[in-house]
């Protein structure tokens, strides 16, 4: 089950309305990456999506069912999600938490077995935390504490995997310790993943996908050199920018421009690599 | 041997290991049981040959002894055990479904809920038997969705819940002492279990409620352990890992009142079980998974061994909630004390 797509939701807390009929398909097989402002709807947009929050109108649907007809268990055995800032329980080790991904697997009665280990273990060693399989999450740094959430993610052996930022409080080299880890896993099991980003450099970069947000509705979607234009950063995120190819990837990479700081004669023309 | 053969050995002999000792732990712990249920059955006014009371026990027929053990002694500790179960799983579902050791019923009122509308029941209504139990769970119910209707306000926060229960716990408290001070003199003596509790007196007939509330509440909480473990990764992991967060936490929240509630109508609010049971147990079996059937163990022995020193160790004879309130009120200023430094830190 891959084909996850939103159709025309309103959704919000309260009264207040976060998302304003949004539609967005999500590529199977795909890296997407949700971009935007604070406040844009991101969050609320993947919440919806895994099934978190309950949109007032319009609906999420998996493979032609609508998510909310999907047995609690049965989705969580398709779609799996990691929020924004998970907080594991003070003393839980590695391999307690990365068990728990096995969780949707078991039924009340059904006893750990054999596929579950074999499960376990193979998250432990793509996110490469198996030598910390018998330590204490909290005593973990926290690029380490990212992967074995990760790793609990991909326990749960799911097509589709939903993060809430991955990358936030992480320094720079695990943020793309972290963002690799992605490609991998899409590349060598075919996991759909959507993953709301800050860093648009970053996103631009690692997603096949973007998708761009302004205050609920989409704004932009699609390649990342499609979507990542000076004009597009205008509008959503209302500052002026340069864009131009990252001379290392390929992709498209911006640089914002402020009031201060900048060199009278910033050459005009896009690419200067 | 490939990297991934050895990662799954190295997992399951963790979780081999697991098991191994926490089986230990719980076998020691019964054996604690055996050893102060025995202690009951021997200690009294008169001690009891521990040969005599296995031939008692044995359905041997001994003039006065059979009476003494079967009648007084042996209730007691059933009683005891089961009343600390209660309190203790009850106790240790509040703590891990609110995250938070000050959560517990005996704290946020609903303990003193269901002792207040059994004590109403009784004294002012005149009621007995399976109505007071009754009563008492209906109270604690009431309680339980009332703390939770007033910390409402866009979400529940922790914190919030148990200040609003403590003062509501002090609320009933006074209700209790009320309805008691118009209760007739003769009931005094009985009254005291409805302050602190007690199993004085205790009757097989008690323990029958008490025992299928273990069995149906306890039941359906051990079989939602998965579920309740999954909770404490918070609502939004627990969510995606496929916990139907609403009905779960609805089913664990009223089995865990279901318990404390008949447990309290039959041997009164015994202080602190309930909120002393979770932390010792996760001391002793370790922190990891949360620890149900540890704390059921730990509240039993509480109950078993606080009435044993209440009753033959200290000078005097004091009903066990006396003993497991001079326990429990030192942990709880030390809870606070720490929960306002940490607060002060971060």
């Amino acid at each position: 089950m891959t084909h996850l797509t939103a159709k025309a939701i309103r959704a919000g807390y309260g009264p207040r309305l976060i998302l304003d009929d949004l539609d967005l398909a999500v590529p199977p097989g795909a890296i997407t990456a949700i971009v935007g402002a604070n406040a844009c709807g991101k969050s609320t947009l993947l919440r919806c999506l895994a099934r978190l929050l309950r949109p007032a109108t319009g609906q999420v649907v998996l493979d032609g069912r609508s998510v909310q007809d999907i047995p609690t268990r049965e989705l969580a055995r398709n779609l799996g999600l990691l929020p924004q800032a998970p907080t594991a329980p003070d003393g839980i080790t590695v391999a307690d938490l990365v068990s728990h991904g096995r969780h949707p697997h078991q039924g009340m009665l059904s006893r750990w077995n054999k596929a579950d280990d074999l499960a376990v273990a193979a998250a432990l060693d793509v996110t490469q935390t198996a030598d910390l399989a018998a330590r204490d999450v909290d005593a973990l740094s926290g690029g380490q504490r990212q992967r074995v959430w990760i790793a609990m993610a991909l326990a749960q052996e799911t097509d589709i995997l939903l993060l809430d930022e991955p990358t936030t409080f992480l320094d720079i080299a695990h943020q793309v310790e972290v963002l690799d880890l992605l490609v991998d896993l899409n590349r060598r099991r075919g996991t759909t993943i959507v993953m709301v980003l800050h860093d648009l450099n970053l996103a631009a970069r690692y997603a096949d996908h973007l998708v761009a947000l302004l205050r609920g509705k989409v704004h932009a979607v699609g390649a990342p050199d499609k979507v990542l234009t000076e004009t597009m950063v205008a509008q959503v995120f209302g500052v002026r920018c340069r864009v131009m190819t990252d001379p290392t990837s390929g992709k498209p990479m911006m640089l914002p421009l402020g009031r201060h700081r900048l060199t009278p004669q910033i050459p005009l023309q896009e690419k200067t690599s | 041997m490939d990297e991934h053969a050895k990662t799954v050995t190295w997992i399951a002999t963790l979780r081999r290991a697991r098991h191994q000792t926490r089986l230990r732990l719980g076998l020691v712990m019964v054996g604690l049981l055996l050893i102060g249920t025995g202690l009951t059955l021997i200690t009294g006014p008169t001690m009891t040959a521990p040969m005599d009371v296995l031939r008692v026990l044995t359905g041997h027929d001994l003039p006065g002894t059979s009476f003494v053990v079967l009648e007084l002694r042996l209730p007691r500790a059933i009683l005891s055990i089961l009343t600390g179960m209660s309190f203790g799983l009850g106790g240790v579902i509040f703590q891990t479904l609110l995250k938070n050791p000050l959560a517990s019923p005996d704290i946020i009122g609903i303990s003193a809920g269901a002792s207040a509308a059994a004590v109403f029941a009784i004294v002012m209504l005149g009621w007995s038997g399976a109505a007071v139990s009754v009563t008492a769970v209906i109270a604690g119910l009431a309680v339980a969705l009332l703390i939770y209707l007033l910390a409402w306000r866009d979400g529940v926060s922790g914190a919030r819940l148990i200040l609003i229960g403590i003062g509501i716990s002090a609320m009933l408290d006074s209700m209790i002492a009320y309805v008691l001070s118009r209760a007739p003199a003769w009931t005094l003596q009985d009254a005291m279990r409805w302050l602190t509790g007690s199993v004085n007196g205790a009757t097989l007939d008690q323990a029958v409620p008490v025992l299928l509330s273990l069995l149906v509440f306890g039941g359906i909480l051990l079989a939602r352990r998965g579920n309740i473990e999954a909770m404490r990764l918070g609502d939004d992991t627990a969510a995606a890992l496929g916990v139907p967060l609403m009905r779960e936490k609805v089913v664990a929240v009223m089995s865990a009142v279901g318990l404390i509630a008949v447990a309290t109508a039959v041997a009164g609010p015994i202080a602190f079980v309930a909120f002393l049971s979770g932390p010792m147990a996760k001391r002793i079996a370790g922190p990891g998974r949360s620890p149900l059937i540890a704390a059921a163990l730990v509240g039993a022995l509480l109950v078993l061994l606080g009435d044993y020193a209440g009753q033959h160790l200290l000078i005097g004879r004091y009903p066990v909630g006396i003993v497991t309130g001079a326990l429990g009120a030192p942990y709880l200023i030390f809870l606070i004390i720490r929960s306002n430094r940490n607060e002060r830190e971060t």
